[in-house]
């Protein structure tokens, strides 16, 4: 009797981007607001980070809603039903459940039940995190169509007098769907960790810490509440990071992600019609542009002026924004690159939907 | 093996890249905050320009240490050495 053989998912050959999604939340800080919290100015800011205003979200807007509002744009971009979605990836460090995922309510949401759906925690790496998977999906054949979102809302997290990293950081979301393709439409992905460095970038309590809290509160004789509302203020876990470390790794190490991402497509900087890298610093970007000696022709996105920081949200948002304010680079490559808390990187080389 | 004068010259062409000073502005006994008016960011551009040009490495917590052009100067010398 011969041993039975197996059936293989058919593949593809290639994968694209084929529509793209933003959100963008209502609150708009300025930094003379955010001098209300921090002894700063409205210059020193603009001159070490390069941003001028974040966008923040209502205390009534989740992470979720956000995600469907980018994602709902990029499906009809798309031209395809949510129901044709093989698979739905969130990307997001600011869902405020451990579990279930942000991903399967998305996909409650948009009726793309029963697609498989999970979150994925690659901090401002997660969206390129998110299109190396969605690639190797729709090409392994495990999926027709993948929907890729990075959606945050960092300012749940943020501890608005601290000066490491709040005031940099905004609430949004963007997304992608990721379809087959007759031609190659996302090169290979560069994409790594390096967990040495996982302190740079981080919480300031862990859960467990919480828990603790909650325990004492539990056990308290309830004379003294307003003690326990305090320590409680004190150990909500919002972000921080050293920020030395964390420039110096950002425009040292990941010039040279970049590059390996060019190699790894086979093309030159100057075959790039646009250079797309998280929105960390302005000044990083800078950086990142004159080491990379990128030339004039291609256009760097810049959305950090007026968006923040948003994580995992700024790479789409700052490709959906380069394509509605330039819509002739459509069609032309486009090198991603996120790097972030783990610390963890991800680029690779698109055609811009 | 580079001299000091040498290193100075390098230095001065990274500071020049960053901030636009005039080269001949990075002189020794010159603070990098106060004088040449350079900001921490700033400060680890050049940081990371100067390891990739001397070949050296620039700990982050020595970083806080060159106060002035002739400390980075004898950081980057003596590394090299």
């Amino acid at each position: 009797m011969s041993a039975p053989v197996l059936k293989q998912a058919p593949t593809n050959a290639y994968s694209r981007v084929i529509g793209i999604g933003a959100y963008r939340p209502d609150i708009m800080v300025t930094n003379d607001d955010v001098c209300q919290w921090i002894d700063s100015s409205d210059e020193w800011i603009r001159q070490r980070t390069g941003i001028v205003t974040r966008h923040r979200a209502a205390a009534d807007v989740s992470v979720i809603d956000m995600a469907e509002g980018a994602a709902r744009e990029a499906l009809e971009q798309a031209g395809i039903e949510a129901s044709q979605l093989g698979a739905v990836i969130v990307s997001t460090v600011t869902h405020p459940y451990a579990t279930p995922s942000a991903a399967a309510a998305l996909t409650d949401r948009l009726g793309a039940t029963p697609a498989p759906a999970f979150d994925i925690s690659a901090a401002c790496a997660g969206y390129c995190y998110g299109i190396a998977q969605g690639d190797s999906l729709v090409r392994s054949g495990a999926a027709e169509y993948v929907l890729v979102v990075g959606a945050e809302k960092l300012s749940d997290v943020i501890d608005n007098h601290e000066r490491t990293i709040s005031f940099l950081l905004g609430d949004g979301a963007g997304a992608v769907v990721i379809g087959p393709s007759e031609t190659p439409g996302i090169a290979p992905s560069v994409w790594g960790s390096d967990g040495s460095k996982w302190n740079a970038i981080g919480m300031t309590h862990s859960l467990d810490e919480v828990r603790n809290l909650g325990e004492t509160a539990r056990h308290s004789d309830e004379s003294d509440d307003q003690a326990i509302i305090s320590a409680a203020q004190d150990v909500w876990p919002t972000l921080r990071q050293d920020g030395q470390t964390v420039f110096r790794w950002a425009v040292w190490e990941m010039a040279k992600v970049a590059q390996q991402a060019l190699d790894a497509a086979g093309i030159e900087a100057t075959d790039l019609a646009a250079f797309v890298p998280h929105q960390a610093n302005m000044r990083i970007i800078d950086e990142m542009v004159k080491k990379l000696k990128l030339p004039e022709t291609v256009m760097v996105a810049r959305d950090i002026a007026d968006a923040g920081n948003t994580s995992a949200a700024s790479i789409p948002l700052a490709t959906h924004r380069l394509l509605k304010e330039n819509p002739e680079l459509s069609g032309g490559l486009a090198l991603q690159i996120g790097f972030g808390a783990g610390l963890v990187f991800g680029a690779q080389v698109i055609v811009l939907p | 093996m580079a001299s000091n004068e040498e290193i100075l010259a390098g230095l001065a062409e990274i500071v020049n890249e960053e901030t636009g000073l005039a080269t001949e502005a990075v002189e020794m006994d010159k603070s990098f905050t106060e004088d040449l008016d350079i900001d921490s960011i700033s400060m680890m551009t050049i940081v990371v320009n100067a390891e990739e040009k001397f070949g050296v490495r620039i700990p982050d917590e020595e970083v806080k240490n060159l106060k002035t052009v002739g400390d980075a100067v004898n950081f980057i010398s003596n590394a090299q050495a």
